[in-house]
This record gives structure tokens, sequence and C-alpha cells, in this order.
């Protein structure tokens, strides 16, 4: 990384070059007339990504909501999409397992791959993309069914349990990397939506990896639990990197920092910049980035 | 006066009293400006006096009617010759019918017996009497009200919470109207019931298998000695009911998956409606519709299979009767399934499921407990409908189950033992009380357990 002190005019080359290309410590990015250069700066690719977007644009309509945006997703790492409300996150983060594809008159253009195969290519099956990009929601949303049919149901779907025993394995696996065997083992058979509003998020992510996918997307995971619980899916978080790329959306600049290894930050549908964690809160490259961390608006 | 006239006058004192109750109000606070200083809008003061006008006065004039006219009653009889006096309840009842002939004009004074004409004169001195004094003492009661109620007004007078407690009272009259409506039916019917019971066993009412309510007029005539065994009431019901669910629910409950989960906006806008619009047909142009083309094509089609289908069949009852009650199954499913959180759905497409797998395993149980609710609101329907069943469905009470002959149903029961003239000490009238009880007893069942699953539903998301 140069750690030069870019013009203005050198940092929309260098940004527009793409490609781990990284501009100096919260550069002024205002450009003649008061428009700000809104070229995404920082680490965009990484080495050997489960996922990987470019120039990627979402439309509602006559709404342009993403913009141009390019961006990697890492193997066993966390990367959090910040920025203030209406930012795009949750929409581009939506795109990663074509959920908008249930939303009427949502149009995607660009490239989103996924271990190199194009997800919007006409031969990508969108049943087996979901079952590969898992997702949780913002709230809580189990089944109301019983904790076990719960977890069971993707198994079911998928047809990933030849038997019973099968079946029940992956339930109580599941589980427990989820945190939440110990707490309702006794009760399978209970309706998921008696739990509180932590375990059924937990649940909830039980149910998301009992298909066993490559990604898991979180759109806010904790922004319905209170602080105790959220800890707890945050330490949670932090466990299933080992063997899952997450993509998490959050308000929580405290929970960004606390549980990504690489930050992402958003501004009206733009990607303004990404990198490490650590330094896109410590030494932001963009004037927005640092207005936003430093609580200037958002 | 009369009633109506007087109930005006009523109307217009209280709104002098209205006008009056405002501007003291007003007045006692130093004018309009002075209004903040009320604890109420003057308009609530206004209220206040008009509604002390409006309700004394009213309540003592139906009063007043409702006592005068016994006491005219009374006293007409009280003034009857000696030798009418003596006789019954039933011809004194006779005499007051015709005295009440002469006063309507039915009958010309001239021609009416000289008792009856003195006892006319009598009467219509005493109604005058009884009018006048009514309305006199209504209109002051109502004044006396409103003055009442206007001295008390200052301004520390909480004249809105006492129009609002006012208010709320006349409030649990209205609702207590139609309580005691239902409770009204429910007394007679079952009263009537009773003496059914007296003169028919209820065991052979209930279990017996042979219904031919025709009874002998005259002891000589034969082959009427009527027999109430509503069995085959109750199967022929059954098995309308029956065909009538079983055409509704599916055609319902999967135009109701249509239209909420898979049609677009635009179709649903104009679709739903239409569906709609079923409800909407009177049933006594189902009842026609069955009869004169549904009834005869299928005993044509019956024919071309080389079976007997009669014109008037359960079949065809049944069937129309299922295209009727559409709307009831559909409409509720539909606002059931839409009440479904997206989140729900959003969670099955994010596991992979795709639109039909969701639909099955998540969003159907999810609807379930609302969906039964309104398929037990359209049986309960299906069992109380009589005019197709009456043009349809046919008269002869046989005990089968074969959807090709004609069978009889309940309410074409009451129908018939009601229609014509009929004296209300036989059984054969007695009867129709017996089985509306019996309907009523299953409908109101029906809608408990349909209400009561529909209530215990809509808590699970809110």
């Amino acid at each position: 990384m140069s750690t030069s002190v870019a013009t203005p005019n050198e940092a929309v080359r260098a940004a527009g070059s793409r490609g781990g290309v990284s501009v100096s410590a919260a550069a002024d990015q205002s450009l003649p007339g008061g428009f700000i250069d809104t070229t995404t700066v920082g680490q965009v690719t990484v080495a050997d990504p489960v996922m990987g977007a470019r120039k990627v644009n979402v439309h509602y309509g006559a709404k342009h909501a993403i913009k141009d945006v390019s961006i990697d997703v890492a193997r066993n790492a966390v990367i959090a999409f910040i920025g203030p409300s209406g930012c795009g996150k949750s929409t581009f983060l939506r795109c990663l397992n074509r959920m908008n594809d249930t939303i009427e008159g949502a149009k995607v253009e660009g490239l989103i791959t996924l271990d190199g195969q194009d997800i919007y290519d006409k031969r990508q099956d969108v049943v087996q993309l979901r079952a590969r990009v898992g997702m949780v929601f913002q709230k809580p949303n189990p089944f109301p069914k019983s904790i076990y049919e719960n977890v069971a149901y993707g198994p079911r779907i998928h047809g990933l349990a030849a038997t019973k025993a099968d079946l029940d394995e992956v339930v109580q696996t599941s589980l427990q990397k989820a945190g939440l065997w110990e707490e309702v083992k006794d009760r399978l058979d209970h309706p998921g939506t008696g739990l509180s509003g932590g375990q059924q998020q937990r649940l909830c992510i039980a149910r998301a990896i009992a298909v066993d996918p490559e990604v898991i997307l979180m759109d806010e995971p904790c922004s319905a639990l209170d602080p105790i619980a959220t800890a707890k899916i945050e330490d949670l978080i932090d466990e299933l990197r080992q063997n899952y790329a997450i993509v998490i959306v959050t308000h929580n600049m405290q929970q960004a920092a606390r549980v990504s290894q690489r930050t992402a930050y958003f501004h009206l549908g733009d990607l303004i910049e990404v990198g490490a964690t650590e330094q896109v809160f410590t030494n932001p490259r963009h004037k927005l980035t640092e207005d936003y961390i430093t609580g200037r608006f958002g | 006066m009369h009633f109506s006239a007087v109930l005006v006058l009523i109307l217009i004192l209280s709104s002098v009293g209205y006008q009056a109750g405002r501007r003291r109000s007003l007045s006692a606070v130093g004018g309009r400006l002075g209004a903040r200083n009320l604890h109420s809008l003057p308009g609530y003061y206004g209220l206040l006096v008009a509604l002390w006008c409006a309700i004394p006065a009213v309540v003592l004039l139906t009063g007043w009617h409702i006592a005068g006219d016994r006491i005219v009653v009374a006293s007409v009889l009280a003034d009857l010759p000696a030798d009418v006096r003596g006789r019954t309840a039933a011809e004194q009842g006779l005499m007051l019918n015709d005295v009440r002939n002469v006063l309507a004009g039915n009958v010309s004074e001239a021609d009416a017996s000289g008792p009856v004409r003195a006892a006319a004169t009598e009467w219509r001195r005493l109604d005058r009497l009884s009018q006048i004094s009514g309305t006199v003492v209504a209109l002051c009661v109502g004044m006396l009200g409103a003055a009442l109620a206007w001295r008390r007004i200052n301004p520390e007078l909480r004249a809105r919470n006492s129009v609002e407690s006012i208010v709320e009272v006349l409030l649990i009259g209205c609702a207590g109207v139609a309580i005691l409506t239902t409770i009204g039916i429910i007394i007679s019917v079952l009263y009537e019931a009773i003496h059914f019971f007296r003169l028919v066993p209820i065991t052979e009412f209930l279990f017996g298998t042979k219904w031919s309510p025709q009874m002998a007029i005259r002891a000589d005539q034969v082959g009427s000695s009527g027999a109430f065994g509503a069995v085959p009431l109750f199967t022929g019901t059954l098995l309308i009911a029956v065909i009538a669910m079983a055409v509704s629910v599916p055609i319902g409950l999967f135009s109701a998956i249509y239209l909420a989960e898979y049609a677009d906006r635009r179709f649903r806008a104009i679709v739903k409606p239409l569906l709609e619009i079923l409800a909407g047909i009177p049933t006594v142009v189902y009842g026609f519709f069955a009869a004169l083309t549904v009834g005869p094509l299928l005993s044509s089609v019956g024919q071309t299979f080389g079976l007997t289908v009669s014109s008037e069949s359960a079949l065809s009852a049944g069937l129309v009767m299922g295209v009727m009650i559409i709307p009831f199954v559909s409409s509720l499913s539909d606002d059931m399934i839409t009440s479904v959180p997206q989140s729900l759905r959003d969670g099955a497409y994010a596991l992979g499921a795709t639109r039909s797998e969701t639909i099955r395993n998540v969003v159907l149980p999810a609807a379930l407990p609302g969906i039964v609710g309104g398929v037990l609101l359209a049986a309960s329907r299906a069992i109380g409908e009589t005019m197709i069943v009456v043009m349809a469905a046919g008269l002869s009470a046989k005990l089968t189950a074969n959807p090709f002959e004609a069978v009889t149903t309940v309410t074409v029961q009451i129908v018939t033992l009601l229609v014509g003239d009929s004296e209300f000490d036989s059984p054969k009238t007695l009867a129709a009380f017996a089985l509306g009880l019996v309907l009523f007893v299953v409908t109101l069942a029906l809608n408990v357990v349909a209400l009561r699953v529909v209530r215990k539903y809509r808590e699970q998301y809110e």
C-alpha cells in the first residue's frame, strides 16, 4: 500500500485503476464544483475470494440503489458492511443470494460470482445458490414449527439426510455450532417461536448452517436483540468464521470493529471504502468514511 | 298529537337547549375569547343541556305510550256492560277487536252493536286524553331537564366527561338491543321446542329415522299418523353440506393461494372483487340456477353414463351451494395467507426453498388456523342455507347417502312446515321450532369454534 499523499486528481486516477490500489489517509476527495469523488478506495480484491462482485448496479424502478459496486468476499473471514440508513448495504447483501428476485421491479446488473461462477447466469438454479449462500435476517423469523423442524427444514428440502439418524445428527451439530444445543436439547419438540429473541436468532443461524453453506449473509442480525444476546451472537460469528465466509450488515460500528476482519463503507449506493477493519476505523482513507466513523452523520 | 310529532318537538326543544347551553358557558367566561378558561369546549355544554332535555323526555314519552295503551284498554273493559265482563278472556278479546275495528274504520260505526259503539267512543276519548297529557308531561320534563342542566353550567363543570359518559351509556344500549334480540329469539324458539318435546319425545326426534310430519286432522283419516324422526333431515343436510364443502374448500383455498402468492397486483385487483361478487348473488337466483339448469343437466349427463340421477338431487343443490360459498373460503383464506409475515417467506427462500415448498411447508401451516376458521364459517353457512335446497334438493325425507337421489334438509322442512295455514298447537308446526333449535345450536357451535380458532391465530403475530 502506498502512503504518499496524493492530490485529488491522483486519487481519482489511482482508485480508477482498481485492484488493491490505495490512497493516503483521509485525503480530501472533493472535486471542483462541490462534487465528492465516490470512486472506491482501498483493498477491493483478495486472494482466492469465495464471492466476487464487479460493477454491480441495482435499480428499484426509477431508483438507482447500488452504483458500480465491486468487492470480494474472502474465505473464512468476516466482512462488515457499514453505512448510514438507505446507503444500499442491505440491498447489496440481498444481491449475493438473489433475494432481490422476490422484489417486484428490482433489476440487478453486473457480475457476481460464487467460486468463479456467475450466480445471475441463466443456468444458475437459485435454489442451489441459496443453499450455498445462507442468510440470517434482521428480525428472528423462526417458522411456526418445532425447534427440531426449524433446523431440519433445509436439509429436508435439499435431501441432505438419508435417514432419520442422519437428520438427527445434522440438527444436533447445527444447534451445537450455533451454541444453542445445551439450551434446547430437552425441548426440541417445542415451538421455535417460544424461545427468547436471542435464542430465536441463534436458531435461525442453526437453520442456515444446517444446509452447510459456504457463505452466510447476516442482515443486522443483532438489531432486535438485547446486549447480552448480542454478545453471544458476536462470539458465535467469530467461531463460525472457522468454517464459513460471513458477510454482516450492521448499524453498530463497535460491532463491525469487534467481529469483522474487513469493513466496507457504503454511502448513497456507492461503495466508498474497503479495507482491513482496523485500518478503516483508525485510519480511514476517504473523507466520507472518516466523517461517518467520527459521527459527523449517519 | 302523534308520537313522531312529539319527537320532533322534543328535538327542536333540545336544539334550543344546545344553543342556550353553549351561550351560557361562553357568557360565564366573558365571550368567545375566554373559551380557554372553560373546562370543556362550549359545544359540550350545549350538548349536555340538549341530552338532559331529550333523554328524559323521550324515555317518559315512550313509557307513557306503553302504559297509557294498557290503562285505556283496562278502563274500556271495566266500562263494558256487566254481561260482557262476565265472559271469558277470549270472548272479551273478540269484543275488543270489534272496538278496534270500529276505531280503525274497518267497520262502520252504524253497523256496530250498542256496547261496542259506546266502548269505541269511550276509547277514543281516553286515547286523546292520554296523548295530550303525555305530550304536555314529556315536554315539561324535557324543559325541566334542560333548565337543571343549564343552571349547573359554570366554567368548572366537567361537561365533556359527562357528555362522554352519557354517550357511552347510549352505545351500551345499542349493543344491548342486539344481544337482547338474540336472547329473545333463543327463548321463543326454546319455548316452542319444549312444547314440541312434550308431544314427541326428544329421543324419538333426535334418533328416529322416519320423518312424516303430516298429522291426521280427523280421527277417521288414514295414513297420516305423523312421525318425527329427524335423522333423515340431518343426514340430508350433512350430505349436501359435505358436497358443498367438497366443492368450495379446494376451489376457494387454491384460488386464495393463487391470488395471494402467485398473481400479480393488477390481476389480483380485478379478480378478487369478481370472486366476491359470487357472495353478492341472491341465494334465490342460485336456487333456480340449481333447479332449472344444473339439476336437469346432471340428470341427462347421468343418463349417458347409465346412472339414474333425479332432477332434484343432493348433488345439484350441493354443487351450486359449493359455488356460492367459494368466496367465504377464498376471501378469509386470502386474508390469512397475506397476513403471514413476509419474513417467514424470506426465511424459507433464503434456505433455498422453492415457491411451492415455501407455500406448502411454511405459509399454509402458519395460516392454517385462520383457514380452518374460514372453512368452519363456510360450513355453518352451508348448513343454514335455505333457498337453494328448497328449490333444488327436493322434499322427500329419505335416509340415503346417495348424492343422485333427492333428499331434504332441516331448513327445507322448516319452510314447508310453516308455509300455509297452520295451527300453533299441533306437533307438525311445533316441529319447525325443534328443527330450528337444532340448526341454531349446530351453527352457533360451529361459529364459536371458528371464531376461537381465528382469534387464537391472530394473537400469534401481534
